[in-house]
């Protein structure tokens, strides 16, 4: 199980009607790919985040299935177009059940 | 010529340094700014001691790519810092009997702004020269009533030098070589240019004679330690001074000192005397 | 109902016992096979997608990949070379300013990496980029 999971994101807090606004998100986890051996040449067990998702006010602005191929400690960027001020909220879901979570305000004037 | 020099030339024509290679690295004139306001020196005048041996010294961020740099430019684009600000978690949390924190002493994290910058330093009381993790364990051990103080290479340790290096970002390296510390100081050069490992090669052999060139499709840095703890591309996580000199005389097929052994203190402190006048860049991002 | 190598793959995943049961296998479909699948074999379009990859990549352990399609509904990433090519899938929803994002990925050695969108009228659009990964001079 990855141990001190922390996610970060970064959005802008203030944007106009109808902007489209940058989100950048990075999160530490070991991506294990399940495909390396330890010292003794035991397997070590695929241990990833496979799935991102990032909502605004609830409805999708990007869902991704992450497969071994992403890099140790996962980090995307995308853009969300903000009619109303509201909140973006980030899920990040491990292969062990662990569901990390983080969540942006915005202000749309 | 000499034996020496030719088991010199086998050596590097086996790491297949590029002889002939006049392209230097890849954005020479390339300046370093984080978050559009830490500027760093990424390349000044060689310090005095080193006495003509080089006439400028360049951070590691100007032998890497574009790309790698601009991993450095932006906090949030530096996985580095995610270590670093877990290290200002730890730096807060009460550890050891006394229930204190790192806080609870150094209420302003910011008076420490130019720990990274001096260390490793003479530590009169103990009559030694000390490295920020002796420092760190020396804090736990002798104040904060901890039985066993983190390990020099373990991720907490990191992620506290990770920290500490972050509040200190664009100071200029200064440390000591003189008084107390001139011994340990001579120690390190010693080790610095002695040629180790079955390839017999010295420090001096890549990182001063040959930086910029290729080894194999890599660019050689000066080996300055500014940038420690450096986020690596290769294995995705800090990585600490000690544990670099291990790699590199691993790699010279030679038996390495331990890490937070004697000899690598002496390197430390020599090789980051090297790096007098540059800035603190730590958690760096390297390949 | 049967199941093809890839969705049997695919359900297998969804246990990490199982995967790590037979880690060294080649079980993995070749790239052309999970784009096959991935778009019913559909001729693909290369205009109105970007695939922005490094020429030459310092480490392939972290590699910085930027992939534009405007209007797409969903991106997926393959790296061609990795002993599983697929890398990730992205799905846009109604709030996306664009159809496009930056993610790093894990490259073993040169390889294309390669890029479909599936577009709202069912056609494909399909980009490659090819990427040098640079050996080390030291493993230290």
């Amino acid at each position: 199980m990855a141990e001190n999971v922390t996610p970060r994101v970064r959005a802008p807090r203030e944007a106009s009607v109808g902007e489209v606004v940058s989100v950048r998100t990075l999160i530490s986890h070991p991506m294990e790919s399940g495909m390396r051996r330890d010292g003794d040449g035991n397997v070590i067990p695929r241990s990833i985040i496979n799935r991102f998702v990032c909502t605004f006010n609830g409805e999708v602005v990007v869902d991704v299935t992450m497969e071994p191929s992403i890099a140790t400690n996962p980090y995307f960027q995308f853009e969300a177009k903000v009619m109303e001020s509201g909140t973006f909220n980030f899920t990040w879901y491990d292969d062990d059940g662990s569901v990390y979570e983080d969540s942006s305000d915005i202000t749309v004037s | 010529m000499t034996g020496q020099t030719k088991r010199a030339v086998a050596a590097m024509a086996l790491l297949a340094f590029s002889a002939s290679s006049l392209a230097l690295w890849a954005d020479e004139d390339a300046d370093l700014v984080v978050n559009g306001e830490i500027e760093m020196i990424v390349r000044t005048e060689a310090p005095a001691h080193l006495d003509g041996a080089l006439r400028t010294i360049y951070s590691g961020w100007v032998f890497r790519q574009d790309d790698t740099q601009a991993m450095q430019m932006d906090d949030f684009d530096n996985p580095g810092m995610l270590f670093a600000e877990q290290g200002q978690e730890l730096f807060n949390t009460a550890m050891g009997a006394n229930g204190e924190s790192c806080a609870s002493c150094h209420a302003n994290a910011e008076d420490l702004t130019r720990v990274r910058a001096t260390y490793p330093k003479w530590d009169e009381a103990h009559g030694a020269v000390q490295t920020v993790e002796m420092q760190v364990q020396e804090c736990q051990t002798e104040s904060m009533g901890m039985a066993e103080a983190w390990g020099q290479n373990s991720q907490e340790m990191l992620n506290m030098t990770a920290y500490i290096a972050s509040i200190g970002r664009g100071q200029v390296i200064d440390v000591a070589i003189d008084g107390p510390a001139q011994a340990t100081w001579e120690a390190g050069k010693e080790i610095y240019y002695t040629r180790y490992g079955q390839l017999e090669l010295s420090c001096a052999n890549c990182h001063e004679q040959n930086y910029g060139n290729y080894i194999r499709a890599d660019h050689l840095s000066q080996g300055q330690i500014n940038g420690f703890p450096t986020y690596r591309l290769k294995n995705a996580r800090l990585n600490g001074t000690h544990n670099r000199f291990r790699g590199c005389i691993r790699d010279t097929r030679g038996e390495t000192f331990a890490i937070g052994s004697d000899e690598f203190i002496a390197l430390e402190l020599y090789v980051a005397s090297r790096g007098n006048g540059l800035t603190v860049e730590g958690p760096s991002v390297r390949n | 109902m049967s199941l093809t190598r890839r969705e049997f793959v695919g359900t297998s995943l969804t246990s990490a016992a199982a995967f790590a049961a037979f880690p060294s296998m080649s079980f993995a479909a070749t790239a052309d096979e999970a784009i096959a699948a991935y778009t019913g074999g559909a001729a693909t379009s290369d205009a109105g997608i970007t695939l922005i990859a490094p020429e030459i990549a310092e480490n392939g352990n972290t590699v910085q990949i930027e992939v534009s399609a405007p209007g797409a509904e969903e991106i997926i990433m393959f790296a061609a070379g990795n002993p599983n090519p697929n890398v990730a899938t992205f799905k846009f929803g109604p709030m996306s300013g664009s159809q496009a994002a930056t993610t790093r990925i894990r490259l073993a050695g040169e390889q294309d990496v390669i890029a479909i969108a599936k577009m709202p009228d069912g056609s494909f659009l399909k980009a490659v980029s090819n990427v040098k990964v640079t050996i080390g001079g030291c493993g230290g």
